[in-house]
């Protein structure tokens, strides 16, 4: 028995527990991540060309590897370019290393793989969870990244908030509403995000499609392994 | 066609003792035939070595050791090489496959005194390969250049500075500069797709035929070789590896490449103990992570190099942390001469290797899941605890291991 | 005999006949299905088509006479617009050349005439010889010293000596087996020139 519990402690050890994702001492809001909806990531990329891609860059994703989520190459070079790049090109930032580093004292990271470093539900907290404070240089403050370097780029759609603290209890309220409502902010961040996780990871569709065949294979490969083991081992007694 | 076949293979057997060989470790090499489902790690282990070998060549094909483009090289690996996400996913996955099979394979011979007497140089050439495949992981970690890797490598080579009177410039000659840097990567590099796997290779072959030489041990921890049939000269317990065992593992092969390929397709991040999250950044030289512990496979050694908090004997603590943590590998290799058993297996063994061998899995598992754990005064006693515990299984086994009852072994093989 | 064991044979049941062989098959479907990913990782990645798409060129300024470099997938292109004098030389030489008529797969299907180009003055072809890849020079003086008196102009590789016409087609008795080869190209206005694509939509 001893034997078998230890080889099943070994296989299951917590496989997808976050163990190691960034510990907040804000509860994070959950992701509505699916990266098989392309309209939700359609609309996530254009977000991020328009809102992300001037400060940051993806710079490790291709323009036409969007076909991945259903948009032909003139669809891409439609929406998604806008630099006079070509569609082959690397998702490069617009600003200068050195201008980041003069504007924001560091200079803003690159995009490609966020998803995968900060988890979904962090950033979509952080994207949400903004508010005003004077003490910050850029006016700005978050509840998940304290003092973060960025401003609030997304203010002119989801408004002003501010902090409001009860004891531990930190809550934010819209001071002035912005172009969104809240439902409809959410929806963008929402999609934003899911995009940022299919950014990371972009053929994450075709490895599961991929892998349900091998697991389907290698079920027939066991009971044809085990029939064959059962033969042999008749001989033995 | 049979006919050509053969004339084909007498041709070769003039040349070279094919035949002789496919017997002497093949068909004709008799292994007990009570092998339960332990031994199927020796085989799978060489299966994880030979897809790190095939998955390896394939990176390198793609990858750059230089710290301005490593990170890089590896996305371009999993965005613009086509299958390239698989090869890395097989190569990453695999790392930690292989010191899950090596964990097993060793705690089957720790269970059936597979170490004993006339294996322990067996024994000891596993624990060579134990300590290459740890340095291999090593190296290899700190290829993507992530976060993880930079620092990770940081704190391992900074053990280095830890030795008396040598350790400063001990440190700057590994690292071919005063800091991790550019040069490190490259040299660890060359480790990592050269000397390391050479070296696995010989050890590996080295350590199959002392095993053949030995014949393998059994569940029961008694000799087949002690009661052969007198006609045949064929141990009476014994049956052909092959066709028997090789069938078997095969089943064996495809139930763990099941699990294996379960991974790689549908959690390759494991939760973060294959691929940590924060070795998603790049490694950036002026800011370490909030939170760093290794990858899953060695956190327990890292606990017991925390675990040392006050300097004794006129040796500082981070002096003690690094003898610990070397010594809870080095130990395994006294385990031949520090077992005075009568018997071997555990199946004859009495309540107090039981109970030893049980506390020094549960401590394992509870220095592993510290090591995961950013210390606190509470975590940190709980490690010195448990590196007790770990240490007096190997301290105290010449005294337990002699007074414990055990039961008779039998003569014969046991269904 | 070591293959016996596993080897189907005469002694074994039908059953694990059936099995053993059943088993090996889907064993190499395995390995053959394990090798794929691995010989695809191969082929020229995302990068090196991206760097090897298709280059537009601007030829208004070229002259007649004169011959214009590009680089298209890391490889020579040139863009010759011909003279009247030059095209006059095509037909003449006929009988010394190997494919006078194009015949060999060398050129897609609208550069398979006399002067193996869309318009017949602007010759667009890769400057790789067909022997051995050296880049050969572009020859237009007529009856020079070094390659006789019968020379009206043209391409001719330094390396081993393979000799080419103003179309790129090769001379008899060279050891480039063809003609030089006309990538794919299409002209997106008179002046604007796209070379490595047939269609406007994957500029």
């Amino acid at each position: 028995m001893m034997k078998l519990t230890i080889a099943l402690l070994i296989l299951c050890m917590a496989p997808f527990s976050n163990a190691f994702a960034a510990e907040s001492s804000v509860p994070l809001d959950r992701a509505p991540v699916d990266i098989t909806d392309n309209a939700s990531l359609q609309r996530g990329a254009e977000s991020f060309v328009n809102y992300c891609l001037t400060c940051h860059g993806a710079s490790y994703m291709r323009y036409n590897r969007h076909r991945d989520i259903g948009l032909t190459n003139e669809e891409i070079l439609g929406k998604l370019v806008f630099t006079g790049q070509k569609v082959g090109d690397l998702m490069q930032s617009a600003m200068r290393k050195k201008e980041g580093q003069e504007w924001f004292g560091m200079v803003p990271p690159d995009l490609s793989v966020i998803a995968r470093s900060r988890g979904a539900d962090w950033l979509y907290t952080y994207l949400r969870t903004f508010y005003r404070d004077d003490d910050t240089a850029t006016g700005w403050n978050n509840l998940v990244f304290d003092r973060v370097a960025m401003p609030h780029v997304l203010y002119q759609l989801q408004g002003e908030q501010r902090l409001v603290a009860k004891g531990d209890q930190k809550s934010l309220v819209l001071d002035k509403p912005g172009q969104m409502s809240g439902a409809d902010f959410d929806k963008f961040a929402g999609d934003l995000v899911n995009y940022l996780v299919y950014l990371g990871e972009p053929h994450a569709n075709a490895r599961k499609e991929l892998g349900i065949q091998v697991m389907i294979f290698l079920l027939g490969m066991l009971a044809l392994s085990y029939a064959l083991k059962k033969e042999y081992w008749k001989d033995i007694h | 066609m049979s006919n050509m076949f053969n004339s084909m293979i007498e041709w070769i057997d003039k040349r070279f003792p094919l035949t002789s060989n496919w017997k002497a470790h093949l068909s004709e090499y008799y292994a007990p035939k009570n092998f339960n489902f332990w031994y199927f790690f020796g085989s799978l282990a060489l299966l994880v070595l030979v897809n790190q070998l095939i998955t390896g060549i394939f990176l390198t094909m793609n990858y750059k050791p230089d710290a301005s483009q490593a990170f890089a090289s590896v996305e371009y690996i999993m965005r613009d090489v086509d299958y390239g996400w698989l090869i890395r996913y097989m190569h990453s996955t695999g790392a930690s496959m292989f010191f899950v099979v090596v964990y097993l394979h060793m705690f089957r011979g720790m269970m059936y005194g597979s170490y004993r007497k006339p294996r322990e140089l067996l024994w000891l050439v596993g624990m060579c390969i134990f300590f290459v495949l740890m340095s291999l992981a090593f190296t290899g970690y700190i290829l993507p250049w992530g976060q993880m890797s930079y620092w990770g490598a940081q704190v391992i080579v900074s053990m280095f500075g830890a030795i008396p009177a040598v350790g400063d410039t001990l440190q700057q000659w590994l690292l071919g500069d005063f800091t991790l840097s550019d040069a490190a990567l490259n040299r660890f590099f060359a480790y990592h797709v050269v000397t390391l796997p050479l070296v696995l290779l010989v050890l590996v072959f080295v350590h199959i035929l002392a095993l053949h030489e030995t014949g393998s041990n059994n569940p029961d921890g008694i000799e087949i070789k002690e009661n052969k049939n007198p006609t045949t000269g064929i141990p009476v317990d014994g049956i052909p590896f092959h066709p028997y065992y090789s069938v078997k593992d095969i089943v064996g092969v495809v139930v763990f490449l099941i699990v294996f390929c379960g991974i790689i397709f549908f959690a390759p991040e494991m939760g973060g103990y294959f691929l940590e999250y924060n070795n998603f950044i790049p490694a950036n030289t002026l800011q370490t992570p909030d939170h760093i512990a290794p990858v899953w496979y060695f956190t327990p050694y890292y606990s017991m190099l925390r675990a040392v908090t006050v300097n004794f004997l006129g040796i500082d603590a981070k002096l003690w942390g690094v003898i610990l943590m070397a010594g809870s590998v080095v130990i395994f290799c006294f385990l031949p001469w520090l077992d005075r058993s009568p018997v071997k297996s555990i199946r004859y063994k009495g309540p107090y290797f039981k109970i030893a061998l049980t506390l020094f899995v549960i401590s394992f598992f509870v220095l592993g899941w510290l090591g995961t754990k950013s210390p606190t005064p509470m975590y940190t006693l709980l490690a010195q605890i448990f590196t007790v515990i770990y240490f007096a299984f190997f301290i105290l086994m010449p005294w337990y291991s002699k007074i414990d009852k055990t039961k008779p072994e039998p003569k014969r093989l046991q269904e | 005999m070591m293959a016996d064991s596993f080897s189907i044979n005469d002694k074994m049941s039908g059953r694990r006949k059936f099995l053993v062989a059943a088993t090996s098959v889907a064993g190499g479907i395995a390995g053959a299905a394990i090798a794929t990913p691995f010989l695809l990782s191969m082929m020229p990645s995302e990068r090196a088509k991206a760097a090897g798409a298709p280059v537009e060129v601007d030829i208004s300024k070229l002259e007649p006479g004169m011959l214009m470099m590009v680089e298209w997938r890391g490889r020579v292109v040139w863009v010759l617009n011909r003279t009247p004098e030059m095209l006059e030389t095509l037909p003449k030489l006929e009988d010394q050349l190997a494919d006078p008529n194009s015949e060999k797969n060398q050129q897609p299907e609208y550069a398979k005439n006399l002067t193996r180009s869309i318009k017949p003055a602007i010759l667009v072809i890769e400057g790789v010889c067909t022997h051995l890849g050296c880049s050969p020079v572009f020859r237009k003086d007529v009856a020079p010293e070094d390659l006789g008196p019968d020379w009206l102009g043209g391409f001719f590789c330094p390396c081993h000596g393979s000799k080419f016409d103003l179309a790129g087609r090769v001379y008899k008795s060279v050891p480039a087996p063809t003609n030089m080869v006309v990538p794919p190209h299409v002209y997106l206005s008179d002046s604007r020139l796209l070379i490595g694509s047939e269609s406007e939509g994957s500029a």
